[in-house]
């Protein structure tokens, strides 16, 4: 078990997500950052989904009571094994009893803890991604029990990867969403030409831009949403939709993410620049 | 050949949308509903896309690779020119009870006397047809019902609540429905609905279909308290009855 003594700011059980429930209004879910999830799962050689701990702002603390590996990536954070300082990107053997302190980001947004043979949280529609209301919690909190299978005499392929620094890029990949011809041509240009600033409302579900695009009365039916749809309110908002976003939306979606940018939209945080760049395919 | 048609458009690298005429109409449901059960059985099966229909357009989303859109647009073009049209099926008519007591309603009153009718002639008219169900989305288990006739058309609220608690019954312009879990919301808060619309432990989670049919049935306090127990322990009869919808 891995035991959470200080839940942090906010930490969740994150696998690939939850497909083939959109249909019910579930979103889809996963790791907002797939790629460092991905990564932490390729050093300790587990399956691609297998379920890994993302960690915002401040990481918690806990408690390992078997042995185990465990590898980090994603957003840079200040992370002591048992005193030790560790480096994101690496395998480190745990010993039974050890005590992981993940303390502040301190660059990006969101850190992910890779465990060996993944966390074993039970499954519930098909996926270990924790979001409520299909999962009972949101995050993890102090005192839970996560568990994990006791792993010794692991020796891994690769011992240690190069750093991705997905926070250091601004440039987010789009193709034009299915809304884009409405808007007038000043407002297109703008989408592709101005610079962005991340407000303060951004979470797994949506992140909110500071800059607006001039008010509008465009008017459309219910539709879907997607993770990475980028939607305009009536009063000229834009609301970039993440994992935990909503199924279906009746604003229009003016430009769509491709993956790799929801990755790097989730390294960033207030205030933070960003900028969309046409999909060149 | 159909006689009515969508056009395609990409929507990022890895989905699609077929987009029917922008309206809200029972033929575009069932042609959509159609042409989703003819796309599982055939080409597009549910181990490799994703199928969320709402309203007048269906996304097509693949589950693993990104989509090569001109071959796509074209292999879709050629499933519709082979898709017979809406076929007989089972239709699911779901009967939901509703209190529409004061403790539930805080806007009946308010939106009756803004709709010049009294509270019981509101609960009559919200009550007296079944709605059909356009789409599944916005939360788990929200229900996008269409149907409404005029004389309920009431305009939203204009302060939102922060929390609307679970089951409430809500009306608003052209739309109705039941908010599956608390949340804020702007809705006219008119009745609660007892029975769960959405349940994490069951396969499927939600009961309801696309182009099923809701109707809403005035119950009782008491017979609201007893339904809440049956949902939560999932005895509730649902006096459902089946049907054959045909477009």
């Amino acid at each position: 078990m891995l035991k959470v003594s200080k839940p942090g700011f906010y930490a969740s059980v994150q696998d690939l997500g939850r497909p083939g429930y959109r249909h019910f209004g579930v979103p889809l879910s996963g790791a907002a950052d797939r790629l460092a999830a991905r990564r932490v799962n390729a050093l300790l050689e587990n399956d691609p989904g297998d379920a890994v701990l993302e960690m915002a702002m401040q990481g918690p603390e806990l408690v390992f009571d078997s042995p185990t590996y465990i590898a980090l990536s994603g957003a840079g954070m200040d992370v002591r094994l048992n005193g030790q300082e560790l480096h994101p990107d690496q395998v480190y053997p745990v010993p039974a009893g050890s005590v992981l302190e993940c303390g502040r980001i301190t660059k990006g947004f969101r850190a992910y803890l890779g465990i060996r043979g993944g966390l074993r949280i039970p499954k519930i529609l098909g996926s270990r991604s924790m979001f409520y209301p299909v999962t009972e919690g949101r995050q993890i909190r102090a005192g839970q029990e996560l568990p994990y299978e006791p792993c010794a005499g692991f020796e891994a392929k690769i011992l240690k990867l190069s750093p991705m620094d997905l926070y250091l890029e601004e440039a987010l990949v789009a193709s034009p969403g299915p809304e884009f011809e409405l808007l007038e041509p000043a407002a297109r240009e703008r989408l592709f030409g101005d610079s962005f600033t991340l407000a303060k409302e951004y979470d797994r579900m949506a992140c909110q831009l500071q800059e607006t695009l001039p008010a509008h009365t465009l008017q459309m039916i219910t539709s879907a949403t997607l993770p990475g749809t980028v939607q305009l309110t009536p009063a000229g908002r834009l609301i970039i939709l993440m994992p935990d976003g909503q199924t279906t939306g009746g604003y229009p979606r003016v430009l769509q993410l491709d993956n790799r940018s929801v990755s790097v939209l989730s390294q960033k945080k207030f205030s933070d620049r960003v900028r969309f760049v046409e999909n060149p395919s | 050949m159909n006689e009515i048609s969508f056009r395609i458009k990409p929507f990022g690298t890895r989905a699609v949308l077929l987009e029917w005429p922008a309206e809200v109409r029972t033929d575009i449901l069932e042609d959509i509903v159609g042409f989703v059960e003819f796309l599982q059985a055939g080409p597009m099966p549910v181990s490799q896309w994703e199928f969320v229909p709402v309203y007048h357009s269906l996304t097509l989303i693949s589950r693993s690779a990104d989509l090569d859109y001109p071959t796509l647009k074209e292999e879709l073009e050629q499933a519709y020119s082979e898709y017979p049209g809406p076929i007989a099926r089972e239709q699911h008519h779901w009967e939901l009870p509703v209190c529409y007591d004061a403790a539930f309603g805080p806007d009946l009153d308010t939106a009756a006397a803004a709709l010049g009718m009294s509270p019981e002639a509101l609960i009559e008219a919200h009550t007296a047809q079944p709605y059909p169900v356009y789409g599944i989305g916005f939360l788990p288990g929200f229900l996008y019902l269409g149907g409404i006739p005029q004389a309920i058309q009431v305009p939203r609220r204009e302060a939102p609540r922060l929390k609307v608690p679970k089951g409430a019954v809500g009306l608003a312009s052209r739309q109705t429905g039941i908010y599956p879990q608390e949340s804020p919301g702007g809705w006219n808060l008119i009745g609660n609905c007892p029975i769960p619309l959405f349940d994490p432990k069951r396969e499927p989670p939600c009961f309801v279909s696309l182009g099923d049919t809701v109707r809403f049935r005035s119950v009782s306090r008491a017979e609201y308290d007893l339904h809440k127990i049956e949902g939560e322990v999932g005895v509730y009869d649902f006096k459902r009855k089946y049907g054959n919808a045909k477009g």
